[in-house]
């Protein structure tokens, strides 16, 4: 392992007279200087909230229920993303549905925002894809704590960034 | 390996048990509740056989474990050679009642702080310890925490500030910066300024919240005695004194909540102490409620600047005990995406230090690139900062297509902006005369310091967990371990560029022959089957359920496994017991021996200096404090 960190010593050779680094410095700001002013739209800044960020494709952001054709949730209400939750942020009241073929249904299907740490372990949890991150929503502000529980309805209306829901 | 086991043995001939751990570590056992001294006999020997270097030291409680163990505590030291490249795990066991064991303060420094940790969290008294005072909690808080028998949910309101003046009356008089006769007038009935090692007997009243209580005597003591402090023999004449002052623990330089309490004259710090705990979130203890693969978004709140390398070190602990190995994909993917992460810290370490440092420009060059680096991140994992991407035996997704590309135009660009950065300051006289000679730390103190990562390889030892213990297939890329020479700020700042170059290497040849292949081992028992099975078929649906609802089973036994993260060796000592969700999750973070070090390695100095230090050493909060 022969890799040793070099020693620049301040004061001695070329780094003594201070100047020479403050012209060779300058030279490579004023170069930065240049190519921000000639391609202002390659800089890294966004002018938020006028421009926002679109996130890719597979970012987690704010949970939607996906729904049936019929407009109410596939959600089965089987207890899976609220048991695997870290951060216990998912209350499901669950009923039974009217179609027998279906079972159960969420009666009331809450999300605490302010809880929720957005690890997307509840939609690898879903056996029925019933539940997704892909909202593209990754700004929350309310005036009241109470309303960053998003609830089912809320939860359903939201759409996907990237594709119309099934 | 089993030259070391037979070797411990014959040293010890039967006194205590001697196994070799299922991860190829040995396993010593000391049951120490008959001779205390015996404790330090065996450390002795250890140390003898080369195991020179205390790596952590964590406290265990076994109550309730389903195995019989001989005594309701145990406290572990694992011990290195970094020569032989070699570990032990040596396990004194403790009783319910009063737990005490020896000190081992006088053998390494880094055991100060750990001990203090181990007697906060569980109970356990180190006889001989200089200032046996609680570490990350509040020093109000009455109980210990990481106790089985400690309620997860209860709460305690907590409102008194430490000032510290305890622990800085004992540094001023270690100092010589007390007048003598001082301390007769200090030490009133309850305050007593002499004996920090002892503390209250459990069940006494005053036990736990003596700290304070204390400590604002002693404040009110000094302030209302004149010429209590000694001077300084040149500035005598001057009458001054020192001044007391406050870095932190909301400073903007600091980044982090940290604090020092320093003494001043003028603007040299004369004497230091710090304390952690702001951000002590409770990690160790909130995971054992977690199954295994629900603790990852907890890890990824250690180290949150390079959150990844955190979920790669806990995956791999769980893998080893769960005696699985992950597919060539997934380390080479693991590998690729540790290194990138890498890099990213350091950029921020080094922007974020120059910032301090006033010089701003560097710092908009280098986080330019990390935003980029952080746009693949969030394209490939789903989230920018708290990337959760681990999985216990896995990853959480492949690599999306045309990724590996994405990565090394970032490298490229990231290469460019260290060169631009590289020129404005390698050679800039102010920069090297404001890094060069400050907080010089000897390799012998590193080691005894407990420092890892490039803080140690700073002072001049090659130890990188890489090469020491690969994982992942780090013997199978050709990369060098950059080392210092004096281990000031200077080589700690430094040495960073050097790593990244090291880091960008591994990242192409990583890239260059990636295989192809699934990310998850055929392993039904960790990994969650996949989409389809579950959408289509019972059996998968039910290996779903099993595995979401109980979590992976991690079968009974105890390591600890250690990987090289930004900062130096992330460990995990993991005690499982047969369920879903880990018994002890003990995390041995390196920004906690890194800091320890801090308020002594200052004195001396200007706090402009300091604050340079502390840029070097690069201490993130969520690790630190956990």
């Amino acid at each position: 392992m022969s890799l040793k960190v070099e020693r620049v010593q301040g004061d001695r050779g070329v780094e003594s007279f201070y100047l020479w680094n403050v012209v060779q410095g300058l030279a490579v700001t004023v170069r930065h200087a240049v190519t921000n002013l000639r391609a202002p739209r390659a800089v890294q800044t966004t002018n938020y909230p006028e421009e926002k960020k679109v996130m890719p494709p597979g970012y987690r952001g704010k949970h939607r229920l996906v729904p049936r054709p019929d407009g109410s949730p596939k959600c089965t209400a089987c207890m899976m993303c609220a048991t695997v939750c870290p951060a216990r942020c998912i209350n499901i009241e669950a009923g039974e549905h009217p179609d027998p073929t279906i079972e159960k249904f969420p009666v009331q299907f809450d999300i605490d925002l302010l809880k929720c740490v957005f690890c997307g372990y509840c939609v690898e949890a879903c056996p029925v894809d019933a539940i997704r991150m892909d909202s593209g929503v990754y700004t929350f502000a309310e005036f009241n704590r109470s309303d960053f529980v998003a609830h089912k309805e809320q939860l359903l209306a939201t759409l996907s960034q990237w594709a119309e829901p099934r | 390996m089993n030259e070391t086991l037979q070797q411990i043995k014959e040293r010890f001939q039967e006194a205590v048990a001697v196994e070799s751990g299922r991860d190829g570590d040995v396993v010593v056992m000391a049951d120490t509740r008959s001779a205390r001294g015996a404790l330090l006999e065996v450390i002795g020997k250890l140390r003898d056989l080369g195991f020179t270097v205390l790596t952590d030291l964590a406290g265990i409680d076994y109550l309730q474990y389903p195995i019989q163990q001989p005594g309701r505590f145990a406290v572990t030291y694992i011990l290195s050679d970094l020569k032989r490249r070699q570990r032990v795990r040596l396990k004194a066991y403790v009783g319910a009642q009063d737990p005490v064991l020896p000190s081992v303060t006088h053998l390494w420094q880094a055991a100060n702080w750990l001990e203090r940790e181990c007697w906060d969290q569980f109970g356990i008294r180190f006889e001989g310890h200089p200032n046996l005072k609680r570490l990350l909690n509040h020093h109000e808080f009455v109980g210990h925490p990481l106790r089985k028998d400690y309620p997860m949910r209860s709460r305690q309101p907590l409102s008194e500030n430490d000032s510290l003046m305890d622990e800085m009356v004992v540094r001023l008089r270690q100092k010589g910066l007390l007048l003598p006769g001082i301390e007769a007038q200090l030490a009133t009935p309850g305050v007593r300024v002499s004996d920090h090692g002892e503390e209250a007997a459990p069940g006494s009243p005053s036990f736990g919240a003596r700290g304070g209580a204390a400590s604002a005597a002693v404040v009110e003591r000094i302030t209302a005695l004149p010429g209590v402090l000694g001077e300084p023999e040149f500035y005598r004449d001057l009458h001054t004194e020192l001044m007391f002052l406050n870095i932190g623990p909301s400073h903007p330089a600091t980044h982090g909540t940290l604090r020092a309490l320093v003494a001043l004259d003028g603007e040299t710090i004369m004497a230091a102490v710090g304390e952690i705990g702001y951000l002590h979130r409770g990690f160790e203890k909130s995971t054992e409620v977690q199954t295994y693969n629900g603790v990852i978004p907890y890890t990824d709140r250690l180290n949150y600047v390079s959150a990844m390398m955190n979920n790669f070190a806990y995956c791999k602990t769980i893998e080893k005990l769960l005696d699985i190995e992950t597919t060539e994909r997934t380390k080479a993917i693991r590998v690729v995406i540790a290194e990138l992460s890498r890099i990213v810290d350091h950029l921020v370490c080094i922007g974020a230090n120059l910032v301090d440092l006033g010089a701003l420009t560097n710092y908009w060059y280098l986080f330019n690139v990390r935003e980029k680096a952080y746009d693949i991140f969030d394209r490939l994992t789903g989230a920018r900062l708290t990337n959760s991407y681990g999985r216990i035996g896995g990853l959480a997704r492949d690599f999306y297509p045309g990724c590996g590309d994405d990565i090394l135009r970032v490298l490229k660009e990231t290469e460019k902006a260290i060169a631009d950065v590289e020129q404005l300051i390698s050679h800039n006289r102010i920069l090297l005369d404001r890094l060069t000679g400050i907080s010089a730390v000897t390799a012998e103190e590193a080691l005894s310091r407990g420092w890892t990562g490039p803080l140690l390889r700073a002072s001049g030892v090659d130890y990188d967990v890489r090469k020491a213990f690969p994982y992942d297939g780090y013997e199978q890329y050709d990369f060098e371990i950059p080392t210092g020479t004096v281990g000031d700020t200077y080589d700690r700042f430094f040495i960073r560029f050097y790593e990244m170059a090291q880091s960008a290497r591994i990242i192409r040849q990583a890239l260059a022959k990636m295989p192809a292949g699934p990310i998850f081992p055929d392993v039904k028992t960790a990994a969650l089957p996949p989409k389809d099975d579950t959408y289509n078929n019972i059996e998968g649906l039910m290996n779903h359920f099993k595995l979401i609802f109980e979590g992976v089973k991690v079968p009974p036994g105890e390591l600890y496994d250690s990987y090289e993260a930004a900062n130096g060796e992330l460990g995990f000592l993991v005690v499982a017991d047969g369920s879903g969700k880990p018994f002890r999750n003990r995390c041995r973070p390196p920004s906690l021996l890194a800091y320890a070090a801090f308020p002594e390695i200052i004195e001396g100095h200007m706090i402009a200096d300091a604050i340079a230090t502390l840029g070097g050493l690069n201490i993130i909060a969520g690790e630190l404090d956990r």
